[in-house]
């Protein structure tokens, strides 16, 4: 669900590209003239042919491409058992992940062979997340870890959370297998980039309900399409990041080795990867992060875990329970999170503190190791060490003060909700979906191919005009339509929300550091969490998927903006202040412009992940694409419709990101 | 320096703990006799566990008793309906406890694929229909017959349902005829679809905790009428055939006869669990106390299904004699 953070450094190799002639202010002007201009002709041509070849398709009807994916689909099922494919391709990759899954889960999580217990207990599990943590690391991110696993296992959910982390260590493990060869390989070369970021883009903006039903025709249902599933989402971070990691070695560098004639061999593995290892670990972090986000919806194909958990409490609509799994979610991301970033700066902290404190470290390393050697022999042997003690009773007590809020705040917010929603859709969402679904398709695609084409330049408009092609062949457009409106209103809010903590954040270290941990847990608790009293303040709505989709695109983007504002330079803005210039003054006409290129990654990063919650959307009323999906994965005749509409989103989305690059390749120019 | 005494200094404590007989249980000591690997003739029983509370109830008790009586290594999984009939092929699934109606799936996997075949009837009647929250129905009674929608459907309207009132629907895996009876009734609403069972409970529970005005799609039997006791709005009676057409329905929907579908491969196995699937019959007011005490007393599946079974045994022995 998460569209990762580093998608703008892809555009890297591009921007190289010589940048156009430095624009003139006249020129920005005319520029918002056009744009003027085509949304007035857009209007007048509405008013005239509103209603006509606009494209409509009810619920349960499908077009002829629907029909045929739907029979390419079937007969795939129909000769599993006898298809050569399926007996020693399909079959083999699925046996080699299943046992991989299931020795993971012996190891931690579930009773294995004639054990009632798993082969590590809870203590040796959280003595050697300590351990390893100290080991690749530091101490503090190693007491965190310590903290972090016990508190999972008062909260109750021990088995479960490790379930939860044996897939995501599985599903990561395979990933980078895969990923950092791959990535190295488009970091070498440039036409191995170009090849794969497309396909890059596709895995990560695909929702994840559109190949979930395949997967378990190809992969059987259990932890092998789980993990598969959780690997097709989780892998491109890394890929991406690992070649951004090798492409930004100095060149002076790799050119030294080459004068002293190391082979290709060795100027890989004794420059460019020691010198990327860095970055490389970034990406691992990020896939971490990619796989944990999968964890509710590959519950939806009984995987085990903490998924299961929220989605069964989101069946009884108990909010508590939910709200605890999820929380322990976040714990174990926010660990994961902590220890891979420490540990990606650790070479150069160890560097810093000097070499006799080198010497020690390895005899602590080994008495270390012999301590949860000892911690994990203890936790194999004996009961108390093996099944967390205690009831759990902290978890219930977070459910029931989870429940309370909720409740508090159903009773006493709904009547204020109601207006700010109605004020929202009727004001700003109606209308523009009106507009948009209301034209005749034709008027709407010449209206957004001249408005990229002004943004974006003439690569922008060729981009806009084959996603609008390809959008009406997928017989969705009526909905893509719908889609868009929605998605562009969350995404103006979500600025607005960008714009004032970021600049906020940006100016204040203390804010930033209050704020930011409740930006990260908003990131990775589950959507399915909040759904429940979403619902009950917004009702069945599109508003409430705007609200979904603003929780989690929101931190990206005031992230984003804070690093921009705080970027500027200092001296800059005590120039401003020397001259007069009161606070006001100096965010509106110094911090925001000069932050004009944080403003325009985070519109890009804001879109994007307000896309990937399009499916959630589905869920509780926003209908369109997303409960086309959700439609496709829950009946076999929408199947092919389902499809199409996953394909729709992806091509919305590819058309957001290269309009919105595109400008931004132009302003910061 | 003083930091890393003490951290060894630690870990040779730990050592010492160990060395010096830290008693209490070893694993595997005192595992409950039998085990579960040695669970007779049965084996494992693979049960596919859908997604809404009633069909945990019946998945639950099915369960217990498998488990307890006759001795079978259960393994539920939980899965949509489409995935759950795709596992009877691949030999994944065994069983499904609940089926409404999806004649397309029993056409695809009983008649062309014949991977699965049927079970018989669960003795639950599965009745669908259009629902007010019991407040309305009591304020306006003449609300519960179809003629008199229009006559407030101004009273629906909502932010989603462009100038009509709102029918609400709610997952898109629900039988529905709705659009179409919307049309052919020359009613003036507009269906809205909630996309899940959970959007769907919350209008409802929302609506009869504030008095508001919403009229949707809903079923029995169900755990939320134990909580909100929903009343179901008349439609032009069922005719048998009357709704042949899809595009033509202007009728009621039928009485559900939910059955089992169990697969080709586990009806032929002899597994007691297959007996057990067969029998399997109970009320719609046995479904749904257990599926309140999932539900509302948030008790466990587990525990549910012996709170029902210890009270039920007369019951259950007709499953399994």
């Amino acid at each position: 669900m998460t569209v990762a953070m580093e998608k703008p450094e892809t555009s890297g190799d591009e921007q190289r590209t010589p940048a156009p002639p430095p624009v003139a202010p006249e020129r920005r002007i005319s520029r918002s003239m056009v744009i003027a201009g085509i949304v007035v002709v857009w209007l007048v041509l509405f008013a005239v042919l509103r209603g006509k070849q606009t494209l409509t398709l009810a619920a349960a009807d499908l077009t002829d491409l629907h029909r045929w994916l739907n029979d390419v689909n079937d007969s795939i099922g129909a000769d599993r058992n006898s298809n050569p494919l399926f007996l020693y391709f399909f079959n083999e990759i699925r046996l080699v992940i299943d046992n991989l899954v299931t020795f993971v889960q012996d190891l931690i999580s579930q009773p294995s062979g004639d054990r009632p217990l798993p082969q590590i207990g809870w203590l040796g599990v959280v003595g050697l997340a300590g351990y390893v943590s100290w080991a690749v690391a530091n101490w503090r991110v190693a007491l965190l870890a310590v903290a972090g696993f016990t508190f999972l296992g008062l909260q109750g959910l021990w088995q479960e959370s490790m379930d939860t982390l044996a897939l995501t260590l599985s599903a990561v493990l395979v990933a980078l297998l895969f990923a950092i060869p791959l990535g190295v390989w488009a970091g070498l070369s440039e036409r191995v980039n170009r090849i794969v970021t497309p396909f890059l883009d596709f895995m990560q903006t695909m929702p994840t309900f559109v190949y979930l039903a395949p997967l378990t025709l190809f992969f059987l249902i259990g932890g092998a399409s789980a993990t598969i599933a959780t690997v097709i989402y989780a892998a491109p971070p890394a890929i991406r990041i690992t070649a951004h990691a090798i492409r930004s070695v100095p060149a002076a560098s790799v050119e030294a080795a080459d004068s002293m004639g190391a082979t290709r061999r060795q100027s890989l593995l004794k420059v460019l990867l020691p010198m990327s290892r860095r970055t490389v670990v970034m990406g691992v972090n990020q896939t971490i992060m990619a796989a944990l986000a999968m964890v509710t919806i590959a519950a939806l194909i009984d995987a085990p875990g903490l998924g299961k958990t929220v989605v069964q409490a989101l069946q009884s609509l108990d909010v508590g329970t939910a709200f605890n799994a999820g929380l322990a979610i976040v714990v174990m991301a926010i660990v994961l999170d902590r220890v891979t970033t420490a540990a990606s700066g650790r070479a150069e902290a160890a560097r810093r503190s000097g070499n006799p404190l080198l010497k020690w470290r390895r005899h602590l390393l080994v008495a270390g190791g012999a301590v949860a050697a000892v911690l994990v022999y203890l936790s194999h042997t004996y009961v108390w060490a093996a099944e967390f003690p205690g009831d759990g009773s902290t978890g219930s007590n977070i459910a029931k003060a989870a429940d309370d809020v909720t409740t508090w705040a159903q009773d006493n917010l709904s009547g204020l909700t109601n207006a700010f929603r109605d004020a929202i859709t009727n004001g700003l969402l109606n209308p523009f979906q009106t507009l948009l679904t209301d034209s005749p398709w034709w008027l709407v695609g010449v209206a957004l191919i001249g408005i990229a084409v002004v943004l974006g330049g003439w690569r922008a408009g060729i981009t806009t005009a084959a996603c609008v092609g390809l959008l009406v062949a997928t017989g969705l457009w009526s909905d893509a339509m719908t889609t868009l409106a929605s998605t562009v209103v969350a995404t103006v809010l979500v600025m607005l929300l960008g714009v004032v903590f970021g600049v906020w954040m940006g100016r204040s270290a203390l804010v930033d550091r209050l704020v930011r941990p409740t930006l990260d847990a908003a990131q990775v608790m589950p959507p399915f969490v909040y759904l429940v009293p979403f619902l009950a303040l917004f009702g069945a709505t599109r508003f409430t998927a705007i609200v979904a989709a603003i929780v989690y695109a929101a931190p990206v983007a005031i992230k984003i903006i804070a690093d921009g504002v705080r970027t500027v330079p200092a001296t800059t803005v005590e120039a401003a202040t020397s001259t007069g210039c009161n606070t006001w003054q100096i965010i509106t006409k110094v911090q925001l412009p000069m932050a004009r290129g944080a403003l325009t990654l985070a519109t890009n990063q804001g879109l994007i992940y307000v896309l990937s919650m399009v499916v959630v959307g589905g869920l509780v009323g926003a209908g369109a694409l997303g409960y086309d999906v959700v439609a496709g994965f829950s009946q076999g005749q929408l199947y092919g419709k389902g499809l199409a509409a996953g394909l729709a989103i992806v091509l919305l989305g590819v058309m957001f990101d290269r309009i919105t690059q595109a400008a931004a390749r132009r302003t910061s120019a | 320096m003083a930091r890393h005494w003490r951290a060894g200094a630690a870990g040779l404590a730990v050592l010492g703990l160990t060395l010096t007989a830290c008693g209490g249980a070893k694993v595997g000591d005192s595992s409950e006799a039998g085990g579960s690997g040695s669970s007779g003739k049965c084996g494992t029983f693979n049960l596919a566990v859908n997604p809404w509370v009633g069909y945990e109830a019946d998945a639950a008790v099915v369960a217990y008793v498998a488990e307890h009586d006759l001795k079978c290594k259960v393994t539920k999984k939980d899965l949509k309906e489409e995935i759950a009939w795709q596992g009877f092929g691949t030999g994944e699934v065994d069983a499904v406890l609940e089926n409404w109606g999806h004649d397309d799936l029993k056409k695809k996997y009983i008649t062309q694929q014949k991977t699965a075949v049927e079970a018989g009837s669960t003795g639950n009647k599965g009745i669908i229909g259009w629902y007010v929250p019991p407040w309305l129905a009591k304020a306006h009674p003449d609300i519960t017959k179809w003629e008199n929608l229009n006559k407030y459907a101004a009273k629906f309207k909502t932010s989603e349902s462009g100038g009509k009132g709102q029918l609400l629907d709610g997952d898109p895996s629900y039988v529905t005829n709705d659009e179409a009876l919307v049309k052919n009734l020359k009613l003036d609403f507009k269906v809205v679809y909630a996309g899940s069972e959970t959007a769907l409970i919350q209008a409802y529970r929302n609506a009869e905790k504030k008095k508001q005005w919403v009229i949707g799609y809903f079923y029995e039997p169900q755990w939320f009428l134990s909580e909100v006791p929903l009343v179901k709005v008349e439609l032009p009676a069922y005719k048998s055939g009357c709704d042949a057409d899809p595009a033509k329905v202007a009728c009621d929907y039928p009485v559900y006869d939910l059955d089992k579908i169990v697969s080709a491969k586990f009806a032929k196995s002899g597994s007691p669990a297959y007996d057990l699937v067969k029998k399997f019959n109970w009320t719609n007011d046995d479904q749904n106390t257990v599926a309140k005490y999932i539900a509302v007393d948030k008790m466990t599946p587990d525990a549910a299904a012996k709170k029902w079974v210890d009270a039920n045994r007369d019951k259950v022995d007709a499953w399994i004699k």
